[in-house]
């Protein structure tokens, strides 16, 4: 056999899409729907209890977008929650600014920010961008806990005259035929809700798009993908930029349904970082459908065990630990290694087609 | 009883097959040579012998006994002990120290200590206190030759030792071989400087993608023969 | 004027604090390239161990600190063996998150055994002992005696790893881990050894914690950025280098506080970012990282 000859070449195509994954997305599709309509038939309790699992799978989606996807493994993204909240109460007490309209300023603004941290913080690789994550939010703490406009070290409120007069609320009174404060949380659910399904189709698009494929390269083989050409400064860049955006518009949305702020609470290292860690490593690092099974046993968990306190939270970190040493790809990794399942795709499948037997070689 | 044997040893990285059941044996006293082309195999059956690489518990036997279970550290307690493609010095550490951490896993007894060693490569004695990374190739060489034999091993394996090195300090460098044979040790050398390591091999064997395709001794051996094996047909 | 120059003694000596906080964190960052993010929280833990020991054998706490570090010695090096060892490998991830996870149980576990109240480690007299240095600056015995034990420890751990068999074999698993186990060195059991010393630094900087001032399960992780900062500060790789980034970190607290009480912890994380845009590497980097 003569080594040098070329291999005759083979056709193929580049696969993403398969077949669970259409069911998975009618059936996604009905879910939001159900979700949206939820508020004309369900209890104003179940309505409030949701908007706390919407906004923590927002908020892990980002996350396992940055660690999984990126490597950019942070625990300093509470920056960002709390940069949230804050603007949001700057733009309306003092701003007047009206608070749906205030959610999305502060998602600019967060990027805005995002920016000149991600040129200090990226200076630190690995596990030592980690820990600087934590420094610099340990900062923005610091910082806001100064301004006594918004309440210093011990915190603020959002006054009636803000919370009751928010877009929206009239139409949901006379249309559901609720009172002021249902209304209010209907909004804030269907916010909630928008939020949840932005981030999740943002995060879709982008890992499927071709900075998707560059990001999954650096998530596999840092070295790699930069000699393949992909620049990996820009990419994270963006990736950080852009999570620091989202998070800090679910920062705004969760402080305007607290109605009440403080330093400790809106940059807390446990609410913020920790619960949505324990999501991402339970559920599955670096799929799109672990975080949103991390999500529901979280919520359960959360629901039924919080009372206990100290050993609630002794029991996350335990499991926490033992799912990261014995399971590490969580509970969905787990799955779909056994079956081989996928809902939304964003692996890219090379698919081989068989030589056609005529063709000499 | 030949000193080191394989039987039918396999290797892989991952999915990707790299020896498909190698047979070879080294006996006591001899130096052999493994020549062939890049990506052949070479230094992955040096790896497979000394346990970087995963392979069947029963393919390889030092006297007779398997010893494809064990771990790296282990494995060099029993007497085989590797010159690392790339020399792999601990960059932190001095000539010295690089010599004494060789010293780490040495059976108990031996003719190599740090004295020996200086008196088989003199250079060594002036840079003894030299970091690693600061001294020439052929230092490193020696130094990493040197390392692995303060375990007093029985087995020397020697991946590409010729590397990079200048003809005059190859020459140097082999001309160490004979006396490391007569203190005891036997010597596998991995090469693709096949003039070199003919010179000084009782036996070759050659690899080819994975495969044994020639072994015998080089007086014996033609030049088409060689170049067969190495290439390919 | 002096209240400058105390500020600058202050601030020397807090780095001191700092310098033994950061010296465990190096060394663990040094021999298994391991963020430790429950370092803190160990600190933490070590100073209750130390508490509970002088409550229970009636031990003054420098006493009862001794007693604790052959202790702490085992707990760690069981640590490192039956955990941490499991996480270490090509992946960032698992020791990042297994150490996050331990820094979480550690804190609520104290909570539960000793409560949120705050403790403080009770020494006698030498508390609150001082003597001047001149130009109306007057130091506390416990500082002094925290600079000067941070002095001590990093000598001695640079002669572990610069002049003894246990320190080549840091330093060689550090470098190349495939190759020194080519060299018969078990690497686990050397992560478990440099693990076990760490924790003696832990002890030693936990009895200064402790000595200085109040301490409560909730404070570890503040101690953890204190110490990260100073080993970035210092640059990695080295000893001395740490406690010059303590003593910096120390400085830029101080003197900030001078500015504004409040402003202490901030001054810090700012001098520390400052830093990192200049000089990333640190001031004295040692290592290739």
């Amino acid at each position: 056999m003569d080594a040098g000859a070329a291999q005759p070449a083979q056709p193929f195509r580049i696969q993403t899409a398969a077949g669970a994954s259409r069911f998975a997305w009618a059936a996604a599709c009905c879910i939001l729907l159900v979700l949206a309509l939820l508020p004309a038939f369900a209890a104003r309790n179940l309505i409030q209890d949701l908007i706390f699992p919407f906004y923590m799978l927002a908020l892990a989606q980002c996350w396992n977008l940055l660690a999984g996807y990126a490597g950019l493994i942070s625990v300093g993204q509470q920056a960002f929650v709390g940069l949230g909240g804050y603007l949001l109460f700057a733009l309306t007490l003092p701003g007047g600014i009206n608070p749906l309209l205030a959610i999305p300023i502060a998602g600019v603004v967060s990027a805005i920010f995002a920016l000149p941290t991600a040129l200090i913080v990226f200076r630190l690789r690995g596990a030592y961008f980690a820990i600087g994550s934590w420094v610099v939010a340990e900062v923005y703490r610091l910082v806001f806990a100064q301004f006594k406009a918004l309440g210093g070290g011990t915190g603020t409120s959002l006054p009636p005259s803000v919370t009751s007069t928010m877009p929206g609320i009239e139409w949901v009174k006379s249309l559901l035929n609720v009172r002021t404060p249902a209304a209010r949380d209907i909004i804030s659910y269907w916010v909630a809700l928008a939020l949840m399904a932005v981030t999740l189709a943002l995060v879709y698009l982008v890992l499927r798009s071709r900075r998707g494929l560059a990001l999954g390269a650096i998530r596999d083989q840092e070295a790699a993908a930069a000699s393949l050409g992909v620049d990996i400064y820009r990419v994270k860049l963006a990736v950080y930029v852009a999570t620091g955006a989202l998070t800090g518009m679910i920062g705004a949305l969760i402080y305007l349904q607290k109605a009440r702020i403080s330093p400790d609470a809106a940059f807390s290292v446990l609410d913020w970082t920790a619960y949505v860690i324990f999501i991402v490593v339970i559920g599955g690092i670096g799929t799109m459908e672990g975080p949103a099974v991390g999500t529901v046993i979280f919520y359960l968990l959360q629901r039924n065990l919080a009372d206990f306190g100290a050993w609630y939270l002794i029991l996350l970190g335990t499991l926490g630990i033992l799912v990261m040493l014995f399971a590490p790809r969580g509970l969905w990794g787990f799955i779909a290694d056994r079956y081989d399942l996928t809902f939304f795709p964003t692996r890219r499948r090379l698919v081989v087609h068989a030589r056609d037997p005529t063709t000499p070689g | 009883m030949p000193l080191l044997q394989t039987r039918k040893l396999t290797a892989f990285y991952g999915d990707f097959q790299a020896l498909y059941g190698i047979d070879a044996t080294l006996d006591a006293g001899e130096i052999i040579a493994i020549i062939g082309a890049n990506g052949a195999g070479k230094s992955t059956f040096l790896k497979a012998i000394t346990g970087l690489v995963r392979r069947p518990a029963g393919a390889v036997l030092l006297d007779g006994e398997p010893i494809g279970g064990k771990t790296a550290a282990e494995i060099v307690r029993r007497g085989v002990a590797l010159v690392p493609e790339g020399r792999r010095l601990f960059h932190s550490l001095t000539v010295e120290e690089n010599l004494l951490i060789g010293g780490h896993g040495r059976r108990s007894a031996g003719p190599w200590s740090l004295e020996r060693v200086y008196s088989l490569f003199p250079a060594l004695r002036d840079r003894r206190a030299t970091s690693a990374p600061l001294l020439s190739g052929g230092q490193q060489q020696m130094t990493a030759i040197g390392r692995a034999l303060m375990s007093n091993p029985r087995v020397l394996l020697c991946d590409e030792i010729s590397l990079g090195l200048a003809p005059i300090v190859i020459a140097d460098i082999y001309a160490a071989l004979p006396q490391i044979r007569a203190e005891g040790t036997s010597v596998v050398l991995v090469e693709q400087d096949i003039v070199q390591a003919m010179k000084v091999a009782d036996r070759v064997y050659c690899f080819q993608e994975g495969r044994l395709s020639l072994s015998g001794r080089p007086k014996e051996l033609t030049r088409e023969q060689i170049h067969r094996a190495y290439f390919g047909s | 004027m002096t209240d400058w120059l105390n500020a600058l003694a202050q601030g020397v000596l807090l780095g001191g604090l700092y310098a033994l906080f950061a010296a465990g964190l190096s060394l663990i960052f040094g021999v298994m390239r391991l963020v430790n993010l429950a370092h803190g929280d160990l600190i933490v833990l070590a100073a209750f161990v130390i508490l509970f020991l002088a409550g229970k054998l009636g031990l003054d706490p420098f006493v009862a600190a001794m007693v604790s570090l052959p202790i702490l010695f085992m707990v760690g090096y069981a640590l490192q063996h039956v955990l941490l060892n499991r996480t270490l490998g090509r992946d960032l991830l698992p020791p990042l998150l297994v150490t996050f996870g331990l820094s979480i149980i550690i804190q609520n576990g104290l909570l539960e055994i000793f409560s949120a109240d705050s403790q403080r480690l009770r020494s006698g007299s030498i508390e609150t002992a001082s003597f001047a240095l001149g130009g109306g600056v007057a130091v506390g015995v416990v500082p002094v005696l925290t600079l000067l034990s941070a002095i001590a420890v990093i000598v001695v751990l640079n002669f572990v790893f610069y002049r003894t068999a246990l320190g080549r074999a840091f330093r060689a698993t550090s470098d190349d881990l495939e190759i020194a186990q080519l060299m018969g060195i078990d690497h686990r059991r050397i992560f478990a050894t440099a693990m076990g010393l760490a924790f003696v630094v832990i002890a030693i900087a936990a009895l200064y914690l402790g000595l200085r001032a109040n301490f409560d399960p909730s404070i570890g992780p503040a101690r953890l950025l204190y110490a990260f900062e100073a080993v970035i500060i210092g640059g990695l790789g080295s000893f001395w280098g740490t406690l010059a980034g303590g003593i910096i970190l120390g400085l830029a607290q101080t003197v900030g506080a001078q500015f504004d009480p409040e402003w202490q912890i901030l001054s810090g994380h700012l001098a520390f970012l400052l830093l990192l845009v200049f000089k990333p590497r640190g001031l004295f980097p040692r290592a290739l990282d």
